[in-house]
């Protein structure tokens, strides 16, 4: 052992009361090395990196830095070993400069005050020092999220950090602003920093890392040399099983037309779209963020008003100014970020997926129990949520589930028309694919499902036919046998000169 | 989990309330618990604690701060707050006593009409707060002042006298052994929960106070439920100055001062969440036990009334850290 290696961790445990949250998980980081870590919701991963950066103890188990042992207790242990960690949700100060948010907490003085010439100096030094073009002296808030993770990446390396750890930092970043985040990566290794990088994408592996460890349920799988592995065999070690087809999806003639929009627009995002969806298909949206595609799904569903157009359901015009004259045609929305427009997630499983069927189990003040519970049952088993109890709040649920019980709460009132706006985002690989059997199901039934979705991929194997929108206008449908990846992105830039990818 | 939740189809109404008394304590334990020392612990140092008049006597002194909490409960589960519900107080029984002593209105006419200024002024809370961004708590401290003023300028700063026997039987009277107040605690309390666990608009309450944003994308009209749930906590302020003017014989403008703290006070001390979403009347009818018992345990023993604000912060403080410590402890 000449050359000790950068970071170890070697059989930690971390119990809390009725999870066993890491089982005997092994790390090893290189200096200079990317070494993602790859797992579902619930597998460990953020306990991990928790327990690293000092936020939760360990509870057995042993951690060396350059081939000596560290104890790390809490964050200031772990910043004195050289440990930076960049979090999902940015936790900079909005309404502080760059600069005092570089700073924070150890401001240099002088004479017992702030030195603010000093301290805007070496902030912009740092920022420049990496070609982030950004002034040291506006205040965050007024940042783009990338730019702010920027400030977050260079906040972490001005305590000269061995360790970064990056908790999936590409989650709200455009294609443009993934590659400049790569070019900084590779600048940090290039300096020997050693890289701890959490991500749900596969395609980031290949681009950016060296070795994967794959972690299942709090227990550690396997470590892999990226270069050296497939996707086949990553998913299937996260999910514990060889997933033959992950995408499942039988095709049928498609029926009458159920929905049609006509040259819709509602005075901003949407210029003129039309579009129709049939019996018993998926009909994909594919296109750029703030393409519109959301907001064209919004005003089908009343949640905006149109300026112009016209929507028509089962060839009859349909006046549909809020949700519930949507739903009354047969129309369900599920919304893009779950955690802000879909979830309660102070509330039960149960609560979840029957409040929008209440009028059918409460009559007046007369509740019945069993038929709430019956219906709960029901979306439990069709949607496979794994719950402990009905009672369960919520917010306890993977992403996978909670996204589950969304699209549940959403089937009890039986839809013929299912908007689902990304809805495999945040989902882990298991769920995922379960989502997509219960899409094939819906259509099988006759249900109608438009996807808007910005995983080409998946617009790919699931629809039937896939609407490309650009600027708010619709630049193009593409049938099965024509869909690729090259001519969807065509025409998601189709007439645009300000929009580059 | 399967076996037990397709059990509950054959559940009869006893074991319903079996299991609702199982939750209850489980969900109260630690201010139950409180509740159950402060009792004993009074039952020793007082000999007059648990005598049945006493114990009529707690059960009307927290009466009128139950009405209140009871609004307010739905309010700060919607994620706000009413600070107005003192000062309609005040106002509602003003012009209860003035209408009654000074235009010979008959009684009945005049309650309601009492009770009809608490339902405008919420109503007008309600309105506000569902058609704007406006804070409640900016809305409801300006109608707290505006309210105040109402009542000062109505009786022109002096208490204004009735002296009626019906009148005064309203907050003072006597069915059989039970104080009439407490006969109208019990009915709102049961009518509160009612609607907050049987009904679909107490589930849009939760789901508003949750999460208005999933909320409007479920298609629950959020503008309605706070409309009517201000006008709720208003209908209950009304109420309560109807009651109070009753039993002091007089519209006093100065009544209900600082109510709405005390009402805070029991929903915070019954479990109910400041960040909405999240609470249970039941809960605060304890939280209201609590306070009531401790005021009148204070005024046994004689401890001077400076210090029962003390001891009553003091309360407050412990109960709701004690509940912050459950809360870290079963999060994960």
């Amino acid at each position: 052992m000449s050359n000790p290696k950068l970071l170890v961790m070697r059989g930690i445990h971390k119990r809390f009361p009725g999870v066993y949250a890491l089982k005997d998980v092994h790390l090893e980081l290189e200096s200079g090395e990317v070494h993602a870590i790859l797992g579902e919701n619930g597998a460990g991963k953020s306990t991990l990196i928790k327990v690293l950066g000092g936020i939760y103890s360990i509870d057995q188990g042993e951690i060396y830095i350059d081939g000596e042992r560290v104890f790390i207790n809490n964050v200031h242990d772990a910043q004195a070993n050289g440990i930076s960690m960049i979090h999902q949700e940015l936790v900079l100060v909005p309404y502080m400069t760059v600069a005092e948010n570089i700073f924070l907490g150890r401001e240099p003085l002088k004479g017992g005050f702030v030195d603010y010439g000093k301290m805007e100096q070496e902030a912009q030094e740092l920022l420049d020092a990496y070609e982030m073009h950004i002034d040291a002296c506006v205040q965050v808030r007024s940042l783009t999220i990338a730019q702010q993770q920027m400030v977050e990446i260079v906040k972490a390396i001005s305590f000269h950090s061995k360790i970064l750890v990056m908790d999936e930092p590409t989650s709200s970043l455009s294609d443009k602003e993934v590659a400049f985040l790569f070019d900084t990566i590779r600048t940090l290794k290039s300096s020997g920093v050693g890289i701890i990088y959490i991500s749900h994408k596969m395609s980031e592996l290949q681009q950016i890392c060296d070795r994967v460890t794959v972690m299942r349920d709090g227990e550690y799988i396997g470590t892999r040399i990226v270069r050296e592995t497939s996707n086949a065999e990553l998913i299937a070690m996260m999910v514990g099983r060889e997933l033959t087809s992950y995408y499942t999806r039988t095709y049928q003639e498609p029926g009458e037309t159920v929905l049609e929009v006509k040259n819709l627009s509602d005075g901003g995002m949407v210029k003129d779209a039309s579009f129709a969806v049939r019996k018993g298909e998926i009909v994909g949206f594919a296109g750029l963020v703030g393409a519109g595609r959301s907001e064209a799904m919004k005003c089908v569903f009343g949640l905006s008003p149109l300026t112009h157009g016209e929507i028509l359901v089962d060839g009859k015009p349909a006046q549909i100014r809020h949700p519930d004259d949507a739903m009354r045609h047969g129309i369900a929305l599920v919304p893009e970020n779950r955690k802000e427009e879909a979830l309660f997630a102070v509330q039960s499983v149960q609560y979840n997926l029957t409040i929008k069927v209440l009028e059918s189990f409460i009559k007046g003040i007369f509740v019945n129990q069993a038929l709430e519970s019956e219906i709960a049952g029901r979306y439990i088993r069709m949607m496979s949520i794994k719950t402990p109890s009905f009672q369960q709040l919520t917010g306890n649920l993977s992403g996978g589930n909670q996204q589950k019980v969304v699209i549940g709460r959403w089937l009890a009132t039986n839809p013929q028309i299912l908007i689902l706006d990304e809805p495999t985002r945040g989902v882990d690989v298991g769920a995922k694919s379960e989502i997509y059997i219960i899409m094939n199901e819906l259509v099988k039934n006759g249900v109608s499902i438009v996807m808007i979705s910005s995983e080409l991929p998946e617009i790919i194997n699931m629809s039937d036919r896939v609407y490309v929108m650009c600027e708010g206008r619709v630049t193009g449908c593409l049938e099965r046998g024509q869909m690729t990846q090259e001519q969807i992105m065509r025409l998601a830039t189709a007439d645009s000169n300000s929009v580059k990818i | 989990m399967s076996r037990t939740e397709s059990a509950k189809k054959e559940l009869t109404i006893f074991q319903r309330l079996a299991r609702f008394c199982q939750n209850f304590f489980k969900e109260n334990m630690g201010i139950l618990i409180a509740l159950f020392v402060i009792c004993i612990a009074l039952s020793f140092l007082s000999d007059v604690f648990l005598t049945q008049k006493n114990i009529m006597n707690v059960l009307r002194q927290m009466s009128t701060n139950l009405y209140l909490a009871c609004g307010m409960t739905m309010v700060i589960i919607l994620g706000g707050i009413d600070l107005s519900v003192g000062s309609i107080i005040a106002f509602s029984g003003v012009v209860t006593v003035g209408l009654i002593a000074r235009n010979g209105m008959p009684i009945a006419a005049a309650v309601l009409a009492g009770i009809f200024i608490g339902v405008v002024v919420g109503a007008f809370n309600g309105m506000v707060i569902a058609k704007t961004t406006i804070p409640p708590f900016i809305v409801t401290l300006a109608t707290m002042n505006i309210a105040r003023g109402a009542a000062y300028i109505y009786t022109g700063g002096q208490p204004i006298r009735v002296m009626s026997d019906e009148f005064n039987f309203i907050g003072s009277g006597y069915v059989g052994d039970v104080p009439t107040p407490v006969i109208y605690l019990a009915i709102i309390v049961f009518a509160s929960f009612l609607i907050m666990n049987q009904t679909k608009f107490g589930r849009h309450i939760y789901a508003v106070g949750g999460n208005t944003q999933a909320a409007k994308f479920s298609g629950i009209n959020t503008a309605r439920v706070k409309f009517y749930v201000h006008t709720f906590s208003g209908l209950m302020a009304g109420i309560t100055g109807v009651v109070l003017a009753s039993r002091m014989f007089s519209g006093q403008p100065t009544s209900g001062d600082g109510a709405e703290m005390d009402a805070i006070a029991a929903v915070v001390l019954g479990g109910t969440s400041m960040s909405g979403g999240s609470g249970k009347i039941g809960g605060t009818v304890i939280g209201g036990f609590v306070i009531a018992v401790l005021n009148n345990g204070l005024n046994l023993m004689n401890v001077n009334s400076f210090w029962q604000y003390v001891v009553k912060g003091a309360v407050i403080l412990i109960a709701v850290y004690v509940d912050y410590i459950k809360k870290l402890r079963s999060r994960i």
